[in-house]
């Protein structure tokens, strides 16, 4: 109301019988202003993607997928990412496991337990987790994992830094959707005489699953680019590992180390490649999201109770 | 004092129910690790960071001097690096998201708004490493092309090397853009209909609608974006490592080389010994402190300064 | 159709003989300080329809939420006094709210099928999530809780097919079959008609007369044709007390409370 009024008051004071000339210059100044901004926010980003996908496909080839980076060679590049691209599938599944376990678990206990004391206090601690650097997280497993020998530098080690990062944005997702569910289907469960933990699992959950599933989809997507963490968690491995306790390469740090510590352009040209690797992950997953958080099955009934 | 009922024993949901106890105590077990892991992070931190703390004292905060060759690790040249380039880039990122959020969403065609909000969106969710990528080959040399000319212009004695703060902040500012310019979108999204026709019925152009309208209501939602975006902008870490130098001093002019607290972590942990490494785990703690505060004042901001009606 | 079912309602007589199912004794109901319903005694005959009536606000909903004990999740409600199952206390020691449940049904204002769920596994819901594995059982279930919902023939070529593709009234009709599907003793209604259309709404009072077969009903409405039309006992709230309980008839021909005649005369509500 008051905002309104006060709304009212601003435009009247300026307000004539005819727009009068310069409240239309400033309108179309404005305009000006906003489309050029977008333009400059524009042009960098058009330009990553276009370099992207332009260098990427020029030094992509199939010794890219198959072989690793053992066999590379500083002044003729060759050789692959296969030990990365394993590597990467490898932690991001431990971190999906994390992820989902204590996501999806700490979703339900914000959404279905809402009088527990502890809700307010984990709803604040996850937020807090989500804004945490990812280099930070990498420190922190370090401590845990690494130093005390538990097992030390590893793909087990990375995997769990991962799903640290990836818990907050499945507990969000989780939360959020749980929350869209609406009251009367758990009461209709309750009323079969079902327990709560059937309701909230068999019915309540799978209400929610495609909102889940996306959340899941957007937490691999932001932690298959994460390198930072992986620095002293996995640490790398020129040959392919599949062993989670040993070392263990990452396509993200190996696009790092391509770029930034790498001596000749071969290896350069590598990155990119790996570079739009990644990109292409990220697309995929975005897709896919918006697939699944497209409404399907699931219609409010209040949609066709007028006919009979 | 209102008179109080007397309260019979109170009869909480699934008291007998074993298998819900069961579930329930799973629930919070699994709840309570992220309360865990979130204490745990201070703690190894601190613990890891103490040697530092102690050999440092007030100084590791507010000294200048970091030289691992003679052991002195004082920290204010990279939380310097880290303000520099998160305020820099928030400097420029800021008009120019809010500038691309109300094109989508006020001025463009349905046709235009769609694709240009799905690519922002898809665009923040780009790795780091790929923007460092990015930054080094081709952010870099246009850069030093800028850098060498306005030398040559303005005869000032700065090194043009490219590499160094103002490709940081450059490079920060194009990462955080989609970021604060998507939660700004969904905020201006969310204000109420009402509120245009209202200004519209008042004879107000379009500026004034989105001016008196509904920059009002959204202010609170983009303050909270842009303080979240600043948080990401203080824990960026490889894009930054990659453009910044990583250089142990304070910049001197815009175009030195510096380093940031996460990159400095990034770009030495690998090879720290063991006097070094207590002082980068003192910095990770101190991100730490910072980025929690930052996101903390974020959702403060959000919640208290929203006027009712459009959460 | 179900219609060949449809028997005529019991005479007077049978509902003053039938035994008492189920019967409140002194229950109140809180939110948190506030009182929302205050000291009711009731009791409800085996095989009847029992309408609770009275203007919105006034409790009924709460009392009846009381019965199944669906109160235990609001945080903040409590109950006090004592609801009695064939003599029973369902608030007891050692009496669990899933077993209460499972006894007494109910059924919803709007219709709430289970979103990701076909008609078939909304209807075997209760006993499928409740660990029946036995398919045969469970068709023979589905297909006679269908029926008693009167929605069989409507469905039964497409039993496959989501709960949330039927029509509002068949929707309500089938949570109806779902909740006959555990075989409660009590079914309770909470406004089961307030979202629909006559004809779905007279689909489903018709229901209610034959469903009196096998279950006690209680119903809270806001139309009073409606509890005239299908209730054997009527029960008028406000303000949270209970004012006035009896023979549906009688209440409705000769109230004893000015405020049930006001209300049932449409003065107020």
């Amino acid at each position: 109301m008051t905002r309104t009024d006060t709304m009212t008051k601003s435009i009247s004071s300026g307000l004539t019988r005819t727009v009068s000339p310069a409240r239309r210059a400033q309108n179309s100044i404005m305009f000006g202003l906003v489309a050029l901004g977008t333009v400059i926010v524009l042009i960098p980003l058009a330009l990553i993607l276009f370099q992207v996908v332009y260098n990427g496909l020029r030094s992509i080839n199939l010794d890219f997928f198959i072989k690793s980076e053992r066999d590379m060679s500083m002044i003729t590049g060759g050789g692959g990412v296969l030990n990365a691209i394993v590597g990467t599938l490898l932690m991001v599944a431990v971190a999906l496991v994390i992820g989902l376990v204590v996501g999806i678990a700490t979703g339900i206990f914000l959404s279905e337990y809402r009088e527990h004391p502890l809700v307010g206090v984990v709803r604040v601690m996850s937020d807090v987790l989500t804004g945490i650097p990812a280099i930070v997280v990498g420190l922190v497993i370090y401590g845990l994992m690494i130093t005390t020998k538990l097992p030390g530098y590893s793909g087990l080690a990375g995997g769990v830094a991962l799903g640290l990062i990836m818990i907050p944005i499945i507990v969000r997702a989780t939360e959020e959707v749980l929350k869209l569910v609406p009251t009367s289907i758990r009461e209709a469960g309750l009323a079969l005489g079902l327990p709560r933990w059937k309701v909230t699992m068999q019915i309540v959950l799978p209400a929610a699953s495609t909102g889940i599933i996306t959340g899941a989809i957007l937490g691999v997507a932001r932690v298959s680019g994460e390198a930072a963490p992986l620095l002293f968690t996995s640490f790398g491995n020129p040959d392919l590992a599949t062993n989670l306790l040993q070392p263990m390469a990452a396509l993200p740090s190996a696009v790092y180390s391509l770029a930034f510590k790498a001596l000749t352009p071969a290896q350069n040209e590598q990155a990119w490649a790996g570079a739009l690797v990644l990109l292409t992950i990220i697309l995929i997953s975005n897709i896919l999201a918006r697939f699944f958080s497209r409404p399907r099955s699931y219609r409010a009934p209040k949609a066709n109770t007028a006919k009979t | 004092m209102t008179p109080t009922i007397p309260t019979p024993p109170r009869r909480s949901f699934g008291m007998n129910s074993g298998s819900d106890n069961v579930f329930r105590n799973i629930i919070i077990g699994l709840s309570s690790l992220v309360l865990v892991a979130t204490v745990l992070y201070g703690f190894v931190l601190i613990v890891g960071g103490l040697p530092a703390f102690q050999r440092e004292g007030i100084g590791f905060l507010f000294g200048l001097n970091w030289d691992p060759g003679k052991g002195i690790y004082q920290a204010l040249p990279f939380i310097a690096g880290t303000f520099f380039t998160a305020f820099g880039a928030l400097l420029l990122a800021v008009p120019l998201s809010v500038a691309a959020a109300l094109f989508i969403s006020e001025y463009a065609p349905r046709w235009l708004a769609g694709p240009v909000g799905s690519a922002i969106e898809l665009l923040a969710a780009i790795p780091s490493v790929v923007y460092g990528l990015w930054g080094i080959f081709v952010l870099i040399p246009a850069v030093r092309v800028f850098q060498v000319w306005f030398v040559s212009v303005t005869g000032v004695p700065w090194p043009p090397t490219g590499t160094g703060l103002m490709s940081a902040v450059l490079i920060l500012a194009v990462m955080v853009i989609p970021f604060i310019c998507a939660i700004s979108r969904d905020v201006i999204t969310l204000v109420p209909n009402d509120q245009r026709e209202a200004a519209y019925a008042l004879g107000a152009t379009k500026w004034e609608v989105i001016r008196f309208g509904i920059l009002p209501y959204a202010r609170a939602g983009i303050l909270g974006g842009v303080i979240l975006g600043l948080g990401r902008a203080i824990g960026e870490t490889l894009a930054v490592t990659m453009v910044i130098g990583n250089a142990n001093v304070i910049a001197s002019t815009p175009f030195s080389s510096t380093a940031t607290m996460s990159s400095i972590i990034a770009s030495n942990f690998g090879e720290a010994n063991e006097t070094l490494r207590p002082a980068l785990i003192a910095i990770g703690f101190m991100l730490l402190v910072f980025s929690v505060i930052v996101n903390v004042i974020a959702r403060i901001v959000i919640t208290r300064l929203t006027p009712v009606g459009t959460r | 159709m179900e219609n060949q079912m449809k028997l005529t309602p019991p005479p007077q007589s049978v509902i003053s003989t039938a035994a008492v199912r189920l019967e409140s004794q002194s229950v109140s109901i809180f939110y948190g300080e506030k009182e929302a319903v205050k000291n009711v005694d009731v009791s409800f005959k085996s095989n009847t329809v029992n309408a609770l009536i009275g203007p919105s606000g006034c409790g009924k909903t709460t009392f009846l939420r009381a019965i199944n004990r669906m109160h235990d999740l609001t945080p903040g409600a409590r109950v006090t006094g004592k609801i009695m199952l064939d003599g029973n206390d369902l608030y007891g020691d050692g009496i669990d709210p899933v077993d209460v449940r499972r006894r007494i049904g109910m059924v919803f204002q709007k219709p709430n099928p289970f979103p990701t769920m076909s008609i078939y596994d909304n209807v075997a819901a209760g006993l499928k999530l409740a660990g029946e594995r036995n398919k045969q059982k469970l068709d023979e279930v589905v297909e006679r809780s269908l029926r008693g919902g009167a929605l069989w023939d409507e469905v039964k070529d497409r039993l496959k097919a989501p709960g949330s593709s039927l029509s509002g009234g068949q929707q309500q009709r089938l949570c109806i079959a779902r909740a006959l599907a555990v075989d409660p003793e009590i079914l309770l209604m909470d406004e089961p008609t307030s979202a629909l259309d006559p004809q779905s709404t007279s689909r489903i009072e018709d229901l209610m007369e034959t469903l009196k077969q096998q279950v006690t009903i209680v119903i809270v409405t806001h139309n009073m044709q409606q509890a005239s039309r299908v209730s054997d006992t009527t029960s008028f709230f406000y303000v949270g007390d209970l004012v006035e309980h009896g023979v549906t008839s009688e209440m409705f021909t000769n109230p004893k409370d000015k405020r049930t005649e006001d209300y049932i005369t449409g003065r107020f509500g």
